[in-house]
């Protein structure tokens, strides 16, 4: 009896490394691919030689990406979106979940129905069109001519976020709130020296995954962001995709490196920085997900 | 102004200490003084109401304003006029949709069609895998072995959706005389997957793996993040149990059957009943970032329906339409999901 069930234990284990190794493995490659072909020169990566490191190094493919003044721009924009757009949406979060924490809020069950409705419902893409264009026109009257502050102010709100601040804050033992009060202090007093530095680990979350929305927003900064200028590096990544991919662009191509290696340097260009911080925040992301999942 | 501790601290006589209870405070106001009370208590927290107004109006102008809009769907589109002065025309772009034998109406059905399946396979063989990897981050006992695993496998997770299409157009990209086709595509090849004509059109320009590359981008994607919340419901598994169980001579598989199985249930049907929830709700823009003209046959969801003809094109009434049915049954699925969990299992996702 014990040798089987060592039998079955170690065949077991086998398995879980070898799947996991293999799995570990194909969420790698293709980072490791990216790099090596933007570093690889143009015969090996046109023909695929390149399997896994690069060969006959070139660093051209690299130094046309930087040299090029819409990427830089772009990644400022892309960098503006994200500061600002979090800064807003985390300000509008926090205020609100506050004030949706406390049980003597009078019409407190109204104004959840009013948040969690729009995570059952939305009115879908075109009718979010419209408000938008509508949105900017109002936006241009009074004088708001840059289209990222309609992105920033506009998008990226989600009320799970909020649901995620107001379980924390309810969280807080009141008897620390009835303290301040006592000690004669304000509501938003009470926010930013009680309720803020008790629940930073949420609020790091929180911020996070306003952070990361906004650093990868695609689809309605394209559509409402129509100057060049302006563009973050999301749309700029696609748009030189699209260029890179029209046949009757690559007629000409006439570099030392394959086209390709430009699209590659892109990725690795776009991915480095979240590759710097994901050590730092990736704690925080596992226990958000901890939190968010259930509430009664 | 009054104090405003005095109105919602009250004595509780059990443990000697002041505690608040707020909703009897608001109670006991809002019945002595009926509206007077309403009031008197919105006065007396008006700080709690400012805070609130920043969020209402996000919400109100950017989530509720396009639900206004959708009127233009029972409307004539003008598309010179806002919607308030448009006329009604009923529901004829609903019955276009639905029971029409326009090019239309085929579109739509095929999008409905496509959305829901790739939801449905989805479901079917991307749920499981975060639990998979979860039992086999359960294996290994080495902490350090694991946090390596761990930080490769939830890499993915943080790339952006148009820098994970990027990655899978270039490695399945389609070969040309002056170039060869992607490596994932030559991979495939080898082991036998495809045919070669197929992998130097481009496997995105093939209908009949369209399904399978949204799948499997989505599983490479998330399931190695997903496993967390599965995870921590499986080291929370005491030792004791899986003791006992080796004692009554539970072998591995019986105890995954009888132990681990058993304790991760209700974290499992939480899970699954929120993925059923959002079962109508396909990340639209990862469609749209991966389909083209070739494979709309397969690929083409409602909302990239709506999106070609309402933003490209100027049908919006149709579009909206189209993806209000969407949504509506969506909505009731979310909610009978949610239903359906707090009679089970008395937690509900909301």
């Amino acid at each position: 009896m014990k040798r089987k069930l060592e039998i079955s234990e170690l065949i077991f284990k086998i398995i879980s490394y070898l799947l996991l190794t293999i799995f570990a493995i194909a969420c790698l490659y293709p980072f490791v691919y990216a790099i090596s072909a933007a570093l690889s020169g143009r015969a090996d990566v046109e023909y695929s030689r390149v399997v896994l490191f690069p060969k006959n190094i070139q660093f051209e493919a690299f130094k046309t990406m930087f040299t090029d003044n819409l990427f830089w721009n772009s990644y400022a924009n892309t960098l503006y979106l994200t500061f600002f757009g979090t800064l807003w949406a985390l300000g509008v979060a926090l205020l609100g979940a506050y004030a949706l924490s406390k049980k003597r809020l009078l019409f407190r069950k109204g104004f959840n129905f009013f948040l969690v409705f729009t995570m059952w419902f939305s009115a879908g893409i075109v009718p979010q069109y419209i408000n938008y264009l509508n949105t900017q026109k109002v936006f241009n009257a009074v004088g708001i001519k840059d289209d990222k502050w309609l992105v920033i102010i506009a998008m990226g709100m989600a009320a799970m976020n909020i649901i995620l601040l107001r379980n924390a804050f309810e969280g807080v033992p009141s008897e620390i709130e009835e303290a301040a009060i006592v000690d004669g202090a304000t509501e938003f007093q009470i926010l930013g020296k009680v309720y803020i530095p008790m629940c930073k680990s949420t609020i790091a979350t929180v911020a996070l995954f306003f952070g990361i929305s906004r650093w990868n927003g695609y689809f309605w900064a394209r559509q409402m962001i129509s100057n060049a200028s302006e563009r973050p590096l999301q749309v700029f990544i696609r748009l030189k995709l699209e260029e890179f991919t029209d046949p009757e662009h690559m007629a000409g191509w006439n570099e030392v490196y394959a086209s390709d290696s430009i699209i590659y340097a892109l990725i690795v260009c776009s991915v480095i920085p979240i590759l710097v911080i994901y050590p730092f925040i990736q704690k925080y992301f596992a226990k958000g997900v901890n939190m968010g999942g259930v509430k009664e | 102004m009054k104090n405003i501790a005095s109105d919602y601290l009250i004595y509780d006589e059990t443990k000697g200490i002041y505690k608040e209870d707020p909703e009897q405070a608001v109670r006991d106001d809002v019945e002595k003084h009926q509206w007077a009370g309403v009031l008197h208590i919105i006065l007396r927290d008006w700080r709690l109401y400012i805070m609130l107004v920043p969020m209402i109006l996000v919400f109100l102008f950017w989530r509720y304003f396009p639900m206004y809009e959708l009127l233009g769907c029972f409307k004539v589109s003008d598309e010179v006029k806002p919607v308030a002065q448009q006329f009604y025309k009923g529901f004829s772009e609903f019955k276009g949709l639905l029971f029409g034998s326009s090019a239309k109406s085929y579109d739509f059905w095929r999008a409905m069609r496509n959305t829901f399946l790739l939801s449905f396979y989805g479901l079917c063989f991307g749920f499981p895998m975060p639990i998979i990897i979860a039992l086999f981050f359960n294996e290994i006992r080495s902490n350090v072995a694991r946090s390596v695993y761990q930080v490769m496998t939830y890499l993915p997770k943080f790339m952006s959706t148009v820098v994970m299409t990027t990655l899978v157009t270039m490695l399945v990209k389609q070969g040309s005389l002056t170039s060869s086709m992607g490596v994932l595509s030559q991979l495939f090849v080898k082991l036998g997957l495809i045919t070669s004509e197929v992998g130097n059109a481009g496997l995105l320009n093939a209908p009949g793996f369209f399904r399978a590359i949204y799948l499997v981008s989505g599983i490479w994607e998330g399931a190695g993040y997903d496993s967390i919340v599965f995870f921590a419901a499986i080291i929370a598994i005491a030792p004791t149990s899986y003791e006992a169980a080796q004692i009554d001579g539970a072998g591995k598989m019986a105890q995954m059957r009888y132990v681990v199985l058993p304790s991760i249930l209700s974290t499992i049907v939480i899970m699954l009943i929120s993925r059923i929830g959002s079962l109508l709700n396909v990340g639209y823009e990862k469609v749209l970032l991966l389909y083209n003209t070739n494979t709309y046959m397969t690929a083409d969801v409602v909302s990239t329906f709506a999106q070609r003809y309402g933003i490209q094109g100027s049908l919006k009434g149709l579009a909206s339409a189209a993806e209000m049915m969407n949504n509506v049954v969506g909505m009731l699925l979310v909610i009978s999901a949610n239903t359906i969990a707090r009679k089970a299992s008395d937690v509900s996702l909301y």
